[in-house]
Parts: C-alpha cells; structure tokens; sequence
C-alpha cells in the first residue's frame, strides 16, 4: 500500500531497510531531511546503526571510507558545496575502489550562493571514479538505493545516487515502500573482503609509482565499463522483487517511434511527458532518460537513439567555456552511426530556475525553426535579464 | 613485506609461516625493518616504538606524509598491521570511521591515527577536533618534526619559531619563522579528551609506558612524539637521540601527560641546558649565532620560552629521581629502573 512520503524521508526509510552499519554525515540542504530522517530511525532504536554526525563533508566521506575498510556497509548524503569539499576524498575512495553508497541531493555550486536544484555537484565529480545513477521520481530514487548497495558491493565500487534537491527530496507523494524481507533478501550481509584485519594485515592507499599507477587506472576504468552488467542485472532483479524497472542503463520513453529525441537525466522527464500530453497539437518525442551517467552507457546509447532524427540532451549543468557536459559525451558516441540524428544541446533549470510545462513547447521550436543547432545555449536565460552585450 | 598478502606474497614462498616468525621475534614489530626512511630518521623509530608497543590487535589510519611514504613503495610495504592511507588531512577521520564500524560489529580491535605535525596542527586539524569531540576510541599520535619533511622542509604549525625551513627562509628582512610553535596540546587540552600526552624518542620506555596507557583509555586519546629529522633539522643522523634528548633538556620540548584537560604528571629536567647546546647542533638555527643583534635577541628569545615552559609545568627537578631526564630510561643495578 502506498505511503504518503516526503521524498527525504522515504530515502531514509529505505536506506535503513539496506541496514548500514555506519552512517556518517554534515548537514547541507537540501540533504539534510534524508539524514536526519536516519538520525531518528537510529535514536529511536528501529536502526542498528553508529550514526556520526561530523564536523565537515571532507570527513562524513572519511568516516564512510574508514567504516567500509574496517568492513561494515557504510553510507553518506550531502550536496553541492559538501560534494566539493568531499572531493578529494570521493576521488581517493573510489581509486581505493571501497565500496560504499552516498546520495547527491544536487543542488548548485557557488558562487553566487544558491541553494536550488540543478546538477552541476554531481556533474563536477564526473572524473572521480564513482558510479552516477540519476532518479526521476522519488520511487526510482528508493529503488535506485536498494540497488545501489548491490551494485557498489559486487562491483567494488562507490556509488552516487543522485537526486534532485527539492524537486524529489522536499516533494510529499504516494510512494510504495519495500519491505525489510524484500531489501534482505536482495542485499545478503556484506563483509568487504579487501578490508582491513589484524588476521590479514593488509596496507591500503600506499604509494604507487609510475611503475604500477596506469594499471591501477586501467583496472578502475574497466571495472566502471563492466559496472554497467550489474547496474541492469540489479535493476532486472530488484524489479522481479518489488515489480518496478527503470531500464537498468537508461530507460527509453514517450513516443518510441518518434525522430525526434529528448535526452534527460533526473526529475525533469515527469515535467516534459506531462507537457507532450497535455499539447497533441506538438510534435510528439522520444524520451530518453538517462539513468547512468558513469560509466557512461554507450551502446545502449546508440540503440537508443537509432532511427532519430533530431536529439535534444537538456542539462542542468554546463561546463563555462565550451557548453554542455552530457551533450558532447552524448555526440561522440553517436558519431560513428551511419546517420546520427542532430544534436541540439541545451542546458535549463540552473538553480533552481522553474522548468513549467511550457519548455517542452520551447525544446520543440527548436527543430521546428528548422536552424542548425547551436553548440550550446542555455534556453530559459531572460535576455531581459542579462547586460545587453550578452543578449 | 608484500603490501597485500593475498596476492602473490614473497613471504609465501619462505618456508615458515608468519606466525612462526612472529613469535620468534623478541617482541611484536608493527614496523618492519627495511623501508626507506633516512638514516637516523627519529619518526620511524617513534612508530616502531608506538607500534611495539600497541601490538598486534590494531588497524591504522596513516596521514599523507613521509611515514606513508618510506613504508608502503608499492608492492612493498614494512607494515605488519592492517594499515590505510586516505588523503593528507582526514586521518582522524577515517579512523573514526573504522573505530565506528569496529564498535558496530563487536570487535575490540584498537584504532590507532598516525600523522605529522602537518596532519595534525594544520591540515589535519578540524577532522582531530572532531573526533575527539566525538569522543571515538582512537588513539591518535603526532609525530612531530616541526615542519613539512616529506615535501622539503616547510614550515608548518609546528615549526618552532626562528627556525629556517625552506620557506621561512633567514634573509636581511628575517631570521626564520616569525611565528611561534603552536601550542597543540594545551588545544587538545581544551577537548578535554581522557589522556593526552608528549613523549621523546630519547625516552623509549617513556614512551611505551603513554601507548599502552593510551591503549588502555577509553575514549580519544592523544600522543605528541618529539621526533627529529636529520635531513629537516640539520643535524647528524647519529645525533638523533642526543638532539631530541637535548630538546627536553632545556625545555624546549616538556614532557607532560594530562587526563581530562588537566596535568597529571611530567618529565623533571635534572640539571637544564641552556637552549644554545640544542641549538647548536642544528643547521636550521644557524642563523641565530651569527654575529647579528637580532640573532642575539632570537636567542634571548627562545632561552625566555624554554624557561617558561619549565616554569609553566613545574619541570625543574628537586632531587635525582628515577624518572626524570637523567634518570628515565637508564637500567641500574638491583632493579631501579623506571616504567
């Protein structure tokens, strides 16, 4: 039976189903609910869990990476600046290739100080080794968790779900929770077996030379490509427990015949497929909603994208100086095809600007002004807005 | 040893099992010989100490620094501890990770934070205040060579003032490091952790007596080991002892313990040296026996702080005493030998 949940709090709920064993973590919004929620569940002794509530991002992730090589199934959330100053460690936990699972609740980066939704945090990790999965709705995003434990564990490596700040995280929705028998019979107790053991000792993160270090790199780079079996095979199978799929990789929606495509990645989709619902009269598109971001899902990709003619990869994210992040990623794996569809890259939503119903009409316009695409352009800017030599 | 022994281990082809070779050893070496450390290197043999001491049952969290580095050159590593390096400033962290996931599964295993002066006064600092405010189970231990060695001597925190290090360079306009050395234990103090202490490697069983009293605690606890470096400091790699000795001597470094803040015990000074015998001994000091007013007044100046840390902790012995700087860690006739 449906609960009605604040996305926040059915995050906590079902991160305690995955039963961690440390939580650790800095409150930042918007990912403070989510913590907090598991700070209750904790306290009021339905969570076996050591919750440390530290003194800084840079050490929630340092405390998750310490409790997962002392063994125990560890878990951290932050968002926006608390992912920058975990940098350093998230790059370092994911070379170490620790296990663990953290939630992005993506905001944007300063400055100017903001603390709306977009996904310029989780888009500046991009590099650090970590698996990315985005969420569309709150339910993908409690389903995506209970995955995600098994797919860090199996993988041996640290993975981000990402969800965005508000949109999902502060929204109240009917939401099917699992039950503790489903997530225990999904996620069998984990004992991480290159930790660390008096019985066994071993030395982690030592200094690795020139000698060894291109291996060490070519060996996460491929355990990140081969990820990509694992992230379907615990997408098919927590499916066959709870009866919900999101596509493994990414998921393709709408108009499955359509030539015209839109690539998305999190909450946006609801907001473009209500739009092309409530508007017959517009052209009718193919949603593709990417769910893993890293390791980047190419082929599945390109069996996507066969057949279209034009494809528009919205953002909410860009990279200052060249344009869009995703796009360019997005253009390069289609430009082998025989007839790869026209790429149209736009970014929107950049903190927390509102994406109404009428964006889908603007996407459209696009194509339909019948103009080679521009490299990049942020389309809900406000010339009105901006210093006339930037309009 | 190998870094990782499940893979391929050169120890595997010995013909005697590890534990055979550890109980034939004359006592646990948590540090192996052979790593790469420089002659007379005083944090490699505080970390055998500490390490011989603690014994076996450990996990270690390891900062970013020259320790890290002489021990573990891939594929080979001088731990025989289960042992972790993450980044430079999050030590304490990640020990308190461990120690929480430790006390989550029921194990009595020990956590032990290593780290320099670096990790610990500066770059390491906010993540050691929390975890003592957290009250974690760790026994955190600076090795403490007042400066950046691993990088080529920087100044750090610690760096004691008037010292030369590469960027605190003596010139027309200077003579070394301006600033004074921190005063990290009186800020551990504050925390008021159960046990916090300093030690010397010129006082080996002194030190040993602080681990295994650490290791007993419960709750934070924190060590600040005395530990020159030859190559920093420039001095004699076989002058190592007689330089830490030196620098509890005058007063420079004092030995002290505390419990909940508060003083509980420390390291009479027999017969004070005059700063200038540590001093001078010291490349990094040259610059203060220049004939130079200033050096003059610099050396007035660090005589007036050895004289206030002696005055400040009541350091001046009133008797020959077993434990004191003379008497500590000297084996006499019939038994009398401290710790």
């Amino acid at each position: 039976m449906p609960l009605a949940l604040e996305g926040s709090q059915a995050l906590a709920r079902a991160i305690a189903l995955c039963r961690p064993q440390v939580v650790a973590a800095y409150p930042i919004t918007p990912q403070t609910h989510i913590v907090e929620g598991i700070a209750k569940l904790v306290a009021d002794g339905q969570l076996d869990c050591e919750m440390v509530s530290v003194e800084s991002e840079h050490s929630a992730a340092s405390v998750a990476l310490g409790a997962a090589v002392a063994g125990s199934r560890a878990y951290t959330a932050s968002a926006s600046q608390g992912i920058l100053l975990m940098a350093e460690v998230l790059f370092d936990i994911a070379g170490l290739r620790v296990p663990l699972v953290m939630t992005c609740a993506n905001r944007a980066l300063s400055g100017p100080l903001n603390i709306w939704n977009d996904q310029q945090d989780s888009m500046a990790m991009r590099d650090s080794g970590w698996i990315q999965l985005y969420c569309a709705t709150n339910q993908e995003a409690i389903d995506t968790t209970v995955q995600a434990f098994r797919i860090a564990e199996r993988c041996e490596l640290p993975v981000m779900v990402c969800v965005d700040g508000f949109t999902l995280t502060h929204t109240l929705e009917p939401l099917e929770m699992p039950t503790q028998e489903q997530v225990d019979g999904f996620l069998p107790p984990y004992f991480f077996r290159h930790g660390l053991h008096p019985d066994e000792p071993r030395s982690l993160g030592t200094l690795v030379g020139p000698e060894h270090f291109s291996e060490v790199r070519h060996a996460h780079h491929h355990a990140l490509l081969r990820a990509q079996d694992e992230i379907v095979q615990a997408d098919a199978d927590w499916g066959e427990v709870v009866g919900r799929q999101y596509g493994g990789l990414l998921e393709v929606r709408g108009e499955p015949e359509a030539t015209l495509g839109i690539l998305t990645l999190g909450s946006v989709l609801g907001t473009l497929e209500d739009a092309m619902e409530e508007n017959p009269d517009l052209p009718r598109a193919r949603f593709i909603k990417l769910r893993s971001f890293r390791p980047f899902p190419a082929q599945a990709l390109r069996e996507a994208c066969a057949g279209l003619e034009h494809l528009i990869v919205l953002e909410r994210a860009l990279s200052p100086g060249y344009g869009g992040i995703v796009g360019p990623e997005v253009q390069a794996v289609l430009a082998g095809q025989s007839s790869p569809p026209k790429i149209y890259n736009v970014a929107a939503g950049l903190g927390g600007r509102d994406m109404s119903l009428e964006l889908y009409g603007r996407l459209v316009d696009l194509i339909a002004s019948g103009r080679e695409p521009e490299p990049f352009c942020i389309i809900d800017a406000d010339p009105m807005l901006l210093p006339e030599e930037d309009r | 040893m190998n870094a990782n022994p499940s893979k391929g281990s050169t120890l595997a082809e010995i013909p005697i099992s590890i534990e055979t070779l550890r109980s034939r050893q004359p006592r646990f070496r948590g540090l192996e010989s052979g790593h790469r450390a420089c002659q007379g290197c005083g944090e490699a043999l505080a970390a055998r100490l500490t390490t011989e001491a603690a014994g076996p049952d450990v996990v270690v969290a390891n900062a970013t620094g020259c320790l890290e580095v002489f021990t573990t050159p891939w594929p080979q590593s001088a731990w025989r501890l289960p042992w972790i390096h993450s980044v430079f400033g999050n030590v304490a962290a990640v020990a308190a990770g461990m120690e929480a996931a430790l006390k989550q599964q029921g194990r009595a295993t020990q956590v032990l934070a290593f780290a320099g002066d670096g990790g610990t006064f500066d770059i390491g600092f906010q993540a050691l205040s929390g975890m003592m405010e957290r009250g974690h189970n760790v026994m955190f231990v600076c090795f403490d060579n007042e400066a950046y060695m691993n990088t080529g001597v920087q100044r750090s925190g610690s760096t004691p003032h008037a010292a030369m290090t590469t960027t605190s360079p003596p010139g027309r306009e200077r003579m070394g490091k301006r600033h004074m050395k921190k005063d990290i234990l009186s800020i551990i103090a504050a925390h008021h952790i159960p046990y916090a202490a300093t030690a010397s490697v010129a006082f080996p069983s002194d030190l040993r007596k602080k681990v295994r009293r650490a290791m007993d605690t419960e709750g934070a606890s924190f060590l600040q080991i005395h530990s020159p470096c030859p190559l920093g400091w420039g001095h004699d790699g076989a002058k190592t002892i007689e330089v830490a000795r030196l620098a509890v001597q005058t007063g420079l470094f004092p030995i002290i313990e505390m419990e909940r803040g508060e003083l509980i015990g420390t390291l009479p000074i027999r017969n004070p040296r005059p700063v200038s015998d540590y001093l001078k001994l010291q490349n990094r000091f040259r610059h203060l026996f220049a004939d130079d007013f200033r050096a003059r007044k610099e050396l007035e100046h660090l005589q007036a702080i050895a004289d206030r840390n002696i005055e400040r902790y009541e350091l001046r012995g009133v008797r020959a005493e077993s434990y004191d700087t003379e008497g500590a860690d000297t084996v006499h006739r019939g038994g009398d030998r401290w710790a």
